[in-house]
């Protein structure tokens, strides 16, 4: 089957939550559709991938099939948290964007968001 | 009992919110009539440290600072229209803060508003010292340790009549579970009810968040009217579910994505959201469209709540330098790393970190990891940024000095020197059995 790359983002939305220095990270789909495929491809592996230079201790992901979406939990990459990390973003709201980046391998034939209605 | 839906505003999910977002949203539960309360999220973690402090300095003070400008405009409309109001913008002095209101009323032509303090939540006092030094883990005195308390007190507040409920710590969801409670007459172990009204006040506690505020990616995800986005109002029936609406003539949207985006935010295991209330499970929520800007949540399920009450305690946690400089054109990012290198052999006292700002820098560790894995480039526009934490101010204050005098012994061209120092508070949290604590409501006034 022919495939294709799209960053997670044409297929996904989602936003970073902080708590001590703990991230969490939800990954809902944009469309049912998707759902399948990122449950399949949208892995603790991948998530711990991307935020490897901050040295999650854990990842874990939940999943909330009636909401096609998914929680990521992963642990102390906040360096030390919003009172103690150096970080401009020290609550690291910015961490969704580095996962919903990720290359996602797609059919070719599955028809993704590259903008337009959530 | 009562069985009318109680209509439950957001006007501030954060200390430093919009000032002008209570208006809209009293203006809206006045026009819709009914049992209505208006619910003010002001309390931080870090926010209550600080107020700790100014406490310390000035006893009359130690409540939300920009209490009066949040609270003036619509205090008439709430007392006059039977909107009551709870909110923890009593952070480290809710008896301040009542007295304070009891003025502002007065001056507004109110005699005698029904204003309740709920106490408890402050454990810094000398009775407590023992039980946190071994639940902490550590003999220091604490700036300040508060437990996270309930809805009970708040409810037993709102049954007595308050008009306004006056809180320091509690769990931020609690402010809309206790009146929720007292108005449908829950009782305190009805875990579904309480579980559902637990998501509904996550949905509401970080205000604009719910309805379009931290969302907007355009060409992706839009907001409609963002500038002047509304805050949210939920509707919740009996059985605790909600639907979430937002402010009359407003902007920002309510949708099944922002809906879903701050259900999850903050969440950890979505089977076990754990409050002072009850163990909250969204492991079966649905959310489905109501109406234009308007989103039912259901299927919530509550378990019993945790035996003991999380304690957050702040210590002195020394002292953050940070300090910028900026290069642009042909060799800009050369020069910028040129610059952290003579910071770094400059101050070796300090643990640097660097970051370069359009090369790499939130997605970045204070390690440096993930800046030291990118090869230099040559990005034209370019701003090193470098802090630092140390537990003397001189030594942070070096910092701000070399950055500043990289204007002239640093590499060329650099321009848009700032520093900044602060003081840093850090924090640990334990948990404390419920008996510990003594929860409860007085009046003032």
């Amino acid at each position: 089957m022919a495939t294709r790359t799209v960053p997670l983002r044409e297929l996904a939305h989602g936003r970073t939550g902080d708590k001590g220095n703990r991230s969490n990270i939800s990954v809902i789909a944009r469309r049912p559709e998707y759902w399948v495929l990122l449950v399949e491809r949208v892995t603790e592996e991948a998530v711990a991938r991307a935020l490897a230079h901050r040295r999650p201790s854990r990842v874990s992901r939940y999943l909330l099939p009636n909401l096609h979406a998914m929680n990521f939990v992963v642990d102390d990459v906040l360096d030390g948290g919003v009172n103690d990390s150096l970080n401009l973003d020290s609550h690291g709201k910015a961490l969704a964007f580095l996962v919903l980046d990720l290359p996602v391998e797609v059919p070719d034939s599955l028809a993704t968001l590259t903008g337009g209605d959530p | 009992m009562a069985q009318q839906p109680l209509l439950i505003g957001c006007g501030a999910g954060f200390s430093g919110d919009r000032l002008d977002a209570p208006g809209p949203v009293v203006a809206t539960l006045a026009a819709r009539g009914g049992p209505a309360c208006l619910m003010l999220e002001t309390l931080a973690e870090r926010t209550l440290a600080l107020a700790q402090l100014r406490r310390r300095d000035d006893a009359a003070a130690g409540y939300e600072p920009m209490l009066d400008q949040l609270l003036a405009p619509v205090l008439a409309e709430c007392l006059g229209g039977g909107i009551r109001i709870v909110s923890n913008f009593g952070a480290a002095n809710p008896v301040g803060a009542a007295w304070r209101i009891d003025e502002i009323a007065r001056a507004q032509g109110f005699a005698n508003p029904r204003i309740a303090v709920v106490t408890g939540d402050d454990l810094s006092g000398a009775s407590h010292q023992a039980l946190l030094a071994q639940r902490l883990r550590d003999h220091r005195t604490p700036l300040s340790a508060n437990a996270y308390l309930g809805a009970e007190a708040i409810a037993a507040a709102w049954d007595a009549g308050a008009e306004i409920i006056v809180t320091g710590r509690v769990a931020d969801p609690s402010l809309a579970v206790g009146p929720a409670m007292a108005h449908f007459g829950w009782d305190a172990t009805d875990w579904d009810r309480l579980g559902r009204a637990t998501m509904a006040g996550h949905l509401l506690e970080c205000g604009a968040q719910v309805t379009g505020g931290y969302f907007a990616d355009p060409g992706f995800k839009e907001v409609p009217g963002i500038a002047q986005v509304g805050f949210p109002i939920a509707e919740i029936s009996a059985d605790g579910g909600c639907v979430i609406g937002k402010a009359a003539n407003t902007g920002g949207c309510v949708t099944l994505a922002t809906v879903k985006e701050q259900l999850l935010y903050e969440v950890h295991d979505p089977s076990a959201y754990l409050t002072p209330d009850v163990t909250a499970d969204i492991t079966g929520a649905r959310v489905a469209e109501a109406g234009p800007d308007r989103v039912a949540l259901s299927g919530v399920r509550g378990h019993e709540r945790p035996a003991t009450l999380k304690v957050t305690a702040f210590y002195e946690g020394g002292w953050l330098a940070e300090g910028g400089i900026s290069y642009a054109g042909p060799g800009a990012e050369a020069r910028a790393r040129l610059a952290a290198e003579i910071l770094v052999k400059r101050l070796p006292e300090l643990e640097l970190r660097v970051d370069l700002i359009g090369v790499t820098s939130l997605f970045a560790d204070d390690a440096g990891r993930l800046l030291a894995s990118k090869a230099p480039g040559d990005a034209r526009d370019v701003r090193l940024r470098v802090a630092a934490r140390h537990d003397h101010r001189e030594a942070a204050e070096r910092l701000a000095q070399e950055v500043t005098a990289l204007y002239t012994c640093g590499p060329a061209g650099g321009g848009g020197v700032r520093t900044a120092i602060r003081r840093r508070l850090s924090t640990a949290s334990c948990y404390v059995p419920r008996e510990a604590v003594k929860a409860g409501f007085e009046w003032v006034s």
